[in-house]
């Protein structure tokens, strides 16, 4: 792992948490979404804290995808687990959401847990066990 | 009723999601690394191949399912309920996923962090 891979990371890390809080400030703005009218969903893309989510999120996407083409998807994931830390703490401070402390126990367990596989390669496959064998892998990657 | 809806939405946030991503993971594992394709053949190859991927286009789709799914639900729950719950579960889903459909090496360790990831989200919902 190079220098500009874990920045790859952490971009992921940052454009997904700050694109899902700006979400959920605009989210807060546009109100409760009836079951029955699901559809305005749509009108909240009028809300500037909504747009500026998005484009929060298409940051993230790119990283996201730069990311998936040298690691794991079990890899990749795990590494940017110190985003549920990062907007935890922003929707408490931010968005002053009341995070109890069963909460703050739950999202510390998650990213021990996550944390743990981050460790390991960046890259691992297993050979399918399927008739079409190595060459298959091989061909696939 | 709003906790029933509120779960439905992580429901179909974590399927749609983890489908999203093993798409994506596909697509990205077929065309390369994006870094060495970038030096080696310039940006136009890079936009290229990963403008013609339809597993791109299936996981962007699936991707789009589970942000519009994430918007509702948020508009019912905190974020910091909706984030941790959807992002922990998902991430069991897509262990999953990797070891049967991407053959990634899911070992002992990885399901270890599956069951501290489970814990997690138990705690989330209880508080």
């Amino acid at each position: 792992m190079t220098l500009r891979k874990y920045l790859v990371l952490l971009s992921v890390v940052i454009f997904g948490s700050i694109g899902d809080t700006m979400l959920a400030r605009g989210m807060k703005d546009v109100g409760a979404i009836d079951i029955h009218h699901v559809s305005h969903v749509f009108t909240a893309l009028s809300n500037p804290w909504v747009i500026f989510g998005i484009f929060c999120l298409l940051g993230f996407m790119s990283s996201y995808m730069t990311a998936l083409s040298f690691a794991d998807l079990t890899y990749v994931l795990p590494a940017t687990a110190l985003g549920y830390v990062f907007m935890a703490l922003l929707s408490r401070f931010w968005l002053h959401e009341h995070i109890s402390l069963l909460r703050w126990l739950g999202i510390a367990l998650i990213t021990a847990g996550v944390g743990l596989v981050a460790g390991g390669p960046s890259r691992t496959e297993h050979p399918p066990t399927s008739v079409s064998g190595p060459k298959a892998v091989q061909e696939r990657v | 009723m709003r906790t029933l809806y509120t779960w439905t939405c992580i429901f179909f946030v974590v399927c749609s999601a983890a489908a999203g991503d093993v798409f994506i993971a596909l697509a990205m594992r077929r065309i390369g690394d994006l870094g060495l394709l970038h030096r080696k053949h310039g940006l136009l190859t890079v936009m290229t191949r990963v403008l013609s991927s339809g597993a791109l286009f299936a996981g962007i789709f699936f991707m789009a399912m589970a942000f519009f799914s994430n918007l509702v639900g948020l508009s019912w729950a905190d974020l910091s309920l909706m984030g941790p719950a959807s992002a922990a579960l998902t991430f069991v889903t897509n262990a999953i996923g990797a070891k049967f459909f991407l053959h990634e090496d899911v070992d002992k360790r990885r399901w270890i962090a599956t069951i501290f990831v489970c814990c997690g989200v138990l705690l989330l919902t209880r508080s």
